[in-house]
């Protein structure tokens, strides 16, 4: 064949690339955003406490050992789907999970976790400014932090068995070393 | 014609209206230079709850508390850089509504002048083909006389 003669294969061969480019596009989920916070310390931050009398949630209590930081509200129903899986995680103790109860009443939030159990060693009551330097955009998220206190993964939307036996708990295992 | 005035009003009339806001007035910052530039940083940063609206455009709660955010920043003596940075720094390049210049975007800002400088080059190419192939070359001297003949014979007609 002649040069001549390939450049009409060139708008086939255009759309062979355009159409790889839009398949490998569908199967991306735009839901999820990559945080620029993975790999960075965990942001500093006191949170006072759900119910008056307990410990509130900063970052102090994340140095030492790896942690799973999971943002929650009594108002997000994936939330509720989430719950039960967090309370399955707990059971195992293989990792402390700290709850950022984000833009709730306190009342609600009491209410949901005495319904629902408590999952978490500590909540911290967040009013959204702390959320927005974790980059959280929308409940829930969760956060997996190493010892030295570095954010090393984040999960948006509610967690499944499928996550926690695949991704969650490989990498605790991992950054526990 | 009545008809197609009314449609022209009607459309201008659509066309006037200013985009809404939706800075509540206790959200405002009292000086008004202030909150121009808050306005401004804002108009530059994606609600990423909804996505495609701007912070100062979006209703969703997110975006309040982030015009909050900006108003606080500003109000402390941020520069809109600043703000911006310190937004970005949380929710990553996706929170600009106008895409950096970087080396992963080189694509996205150089695809476009790229494909034009391509496009040129493929007329300039077009034309001058066409251009040369018009050019008539020079008869060979054979060609000549083969011309000569044939009028010679008409004329003699």
């Amino acid at each position: 064949m002649t040069r001549r003669r390939l450049i009409y294969l060139l708008p086939a061969a255009l759309f062979v690339l355009l159409a790889a480019g839009f398949y490998v596009g569908l199967g991306v989920d735009t839901n999820v955003l990559p945080s620029p916070l993975i790999d960075k310390p965990a942001p500093q931050f006191t949170l006072p406490p759900l119910a008056t009398g307990q410990k509130g949630f900063g970052t102090a209590d994340l140095q030492g050992h790896v942690s799973l930081v999971n943002t929650f509200a009594s108002w997000c129903a994936p939330c509720r789907v989430e719950h039960p899986v967090l309370i399955a995680l707990a059971r195992t103790k293989r990792v402390a999970i700290y709850g950022i109860n984000y833009k709730d009443k306190k009342d609600a939030a009491l209410a949901w976790i005495s319904e629902l159990g408590n999952p978490y060693t500590r909540i911290g009551a967040d009013d959204g400014r702390v959320a927005i330097d974790w980059g959280v955009y929308g409940v829930p998220e969760t956060f997996i932090v190493d010892p030295s206190g570095h954010i090393r993964y984040k999960h948006v939307g509610p967690l499944t068995e499928a996550d926690i036996e695949q991704t969650v708990l490989p990498l605790v295992a991992r950054l526990g070393k | 014609m009545m008809r197609a005035f009314f449609a022209a009003l009607a459309f201008a009339a659509i066309c006037a209206v200013t985009p809404a806001y939706a800075v509540r007035p206790d959200e405002m910052l009292a000086d008004p230079a202030l909150e121009a530039r808050a306005e401004q940083v804002g108009s530059e940063l994606r609600c990423l709850v909804c996505r495609n609206q701007s912070i100062e455009d979006s209703e969703a709660d997110l975006a309040h508390d982030l015009r909050l955010l900006v108003r606080r920043r500003i109000a402390a003596g941020d520069s809109n850089r600043q703000v911006i940075a310190y937004i970005r720094s949380r929710y990553g390049d996706f929170v600009l509504l106008r895409p950096p210049f970087e080396t992963s975007t080189i694509l996205l800002w150089g695809g476009p002048v790229v494909i034009l400088a391509l496009g040129g080059v493929a007329i300039v190419r077009f034309y001058r083909s066409r251009r040369g192939g018009a050019t008539p070359l020079p008869l060979s001297p054979d060609e000549q006389a083969q011309l000569a003949a044939v009028l010679g014979e008409r004329r003699r007609r």
